[in-house]
């Protein structure tokens, strides 16, 4: 029920992951952000088991960190990228993590990326990518509608496209959805899409 | 006194480690290195014995960051230091991951000093030959603070503190003039210092000021070498007023 999906576009690169945390029947909340900001240019957009989902990014996420710390300069997309489906693959047969990764990142000289890396640690450089029963309507609305070197705008426009296809189509859709984009500026949230919000008390939906 | 030095684990029979103090020499022959806090500054600077020709500078760096809000000079033996200071970065993010905060320069310095102790007691390892600077903002509080540690594992805060060579001129030297500075006054302050010890000029001295807003910033050497025509300026005109000789510095 988990939907994650993302594109590259010209000069940015973006991910867009539905923000429900559901257990069973009972959905713990609808504003969960899966979207993790690995630093000033990378995203990390994830799906799966959530303890896993938490426990993994946020291990890369320091680990990317320390990186930095320790060499002064950031890790490129690609590096991240292999070293995520490494870790993944040393676990995979003792322990594995249970999460599908989309890394979205900005290099100077390299531009935009996307990386699709699933849970027993396969690893593509993609243009376009999704996870989850959403990625059947996701991954073929973009097949129809995806060009490269897309605006912002066409792009969200496609997303949102998305989106709509996942709402009327899946029979347990997720109701909301956040938007993140890297681009030379850094890694920061666009947009939410929200059909219900989390409120205290009683729901008007 | 010579058979209680071998071992670093070994008391001598009047109370001395003899390792760690031998340890503490090598940092007295280490670069002279000064750290100064103000109220909303704080400012580390090193002595930068003089480059060979054919070295890139660039890759010999002494004031390191640890984290965003955290940084660290050492004096003494670098090789050691960079142990130190691999380990303190990891230990930096492995505390942002296990209780999602950034660490305190009082958790961190704590960890630094109790590496430090733990290899005067074990047996067949050498302690660490340095003392560190740990200077940083409380992630919360946003107040500064600049820590001290040595090879013995001990450790405390200080407003002014200076190591490595000449420390106790540096230390007299801050004992005599410091007082609460902000901004600009502290990086003079420490520059001051500095210039106590060192042969003057830019080219000499490493500074790096961290403030709550912009974190680590290393100073350029233009930015240093107007600093010290600013104290000398200050220094002439402070003789002129006095109409006294001179001192030598």
């Amino acid at each position: 029920m988990e939907c994650v999906f993302g594109m590259v576009g010209d000069g940015f690169a973006l991910v867009a992951a539905d923000t429900s945390a559901v257990h069973s029947i009972l959905v713990h909340k609808s504003n969960e952000d899966k979207v993790m900001i690995l630093d000033s240019h990378k995203l990390l957009g994830a799906s799966g088991e959530a303890g896993d989902r938490v426990q993994f990014t946020e291990y890369i996420q320091k680990n990317v960190h320390v990186y930095e710390f320790r060499n002064g300069i950031p890790l490129t997309t690609a590096a991240t990228a292999n070293f995520t489906r490494c870790e993944l693959a040393l676990a995979l047969r003792k322990n594995p993590y249970f999460v599908n990764i989309l890394l979205a990142g900005y290099d100077k000289n390299i531009g935009p990326s996307l990386y699709y890396i699933d849970y027993i640690a396969t690893l593509h450089k993609v243009d376009k990518g999704a996870f989850g029963y959403g990625s059947y309507f996701s991954l073929s609305m973009m097949d129809r509608h995806y060009k490269s070197g897309m605006s912002l705008e066409e792009a969200i426009d496609l997303v949102d496209k998305c989106i709509i296809e996942i709402r009327s189509r899946l029979v347990v859709a997720p109701p909301n959805f956040v938007i993140k984009i890297v681009d030379k500026d850094g890694a920061r949230e666009y947009a939410w899409r929200e059909s219900i919000k989390d409120a205290a008390g009683v729901s008007a939906a | 006194m010579a058979r209680y030095d071998r071992a670093i684990t070994v008391f001598s029979p009047d109370g001395h480690l003899f390792q760690v103090e031998y340890a503490l020499e090598a940092v007295r022959k280490g670069n002279a290195a000064v750290g100064v806090r103000g109220t909303d500054t704080i400012v580390l600077g090193v002595e930068k014995k003089s480059t060979p020709k054919l070295q890139d500078s660039r890759s010999v760096r002494k004031i390191v960051s640890l984290d965003t809000h955290i940084a660290l000079a050492c004096a003494g033996l670098k090789a050691d230091a960079r142990v130190l200071i691999n380990r303190a970065r990891i230990e930096c993010q492995s505390h942002r991951l296990t209780v999602e905060d950034p660490v305190t320069v009082e958790y961190i310095t704590r960890y630094i000093a109790g590496l430090q102790q733990k290899y005067t007691q074990s047996g067949g390892v050498r302690p660490f030959g340095l003392s560190t600077l740990i200077v940083g903002f409380d992630p919360y509080t946003g107040v500064p603070a600049l820590y001290q540690t040595d090879p013995s594992g001990t450790f405390s805060a200080w407003k002014a503190n200076a190591t490595g060579r000449n420390s106790n001129s540096m230390r007299e030297f801050l004992e005599k003039n410091y007082k609460e500075t902000s901004g600009q006054e502290t990086v003079k302050l420490a520059i001051r210092a500095l210039l106590e010890v060192v042969e003057s000029g830019g080219k000499n001295i490493e500074i790096a000021v961290m403030t709550k807003e912009h974190g680590l910033r290393q100073l350029e050497e233009a930015e240093i070498d107007a600093i010290v025509a600013e104290i000398e300026a200050e220094k002439a005109a402070a003789e002129a007023a006095k109409k006294a000789p001179s001192r030598d510095t």
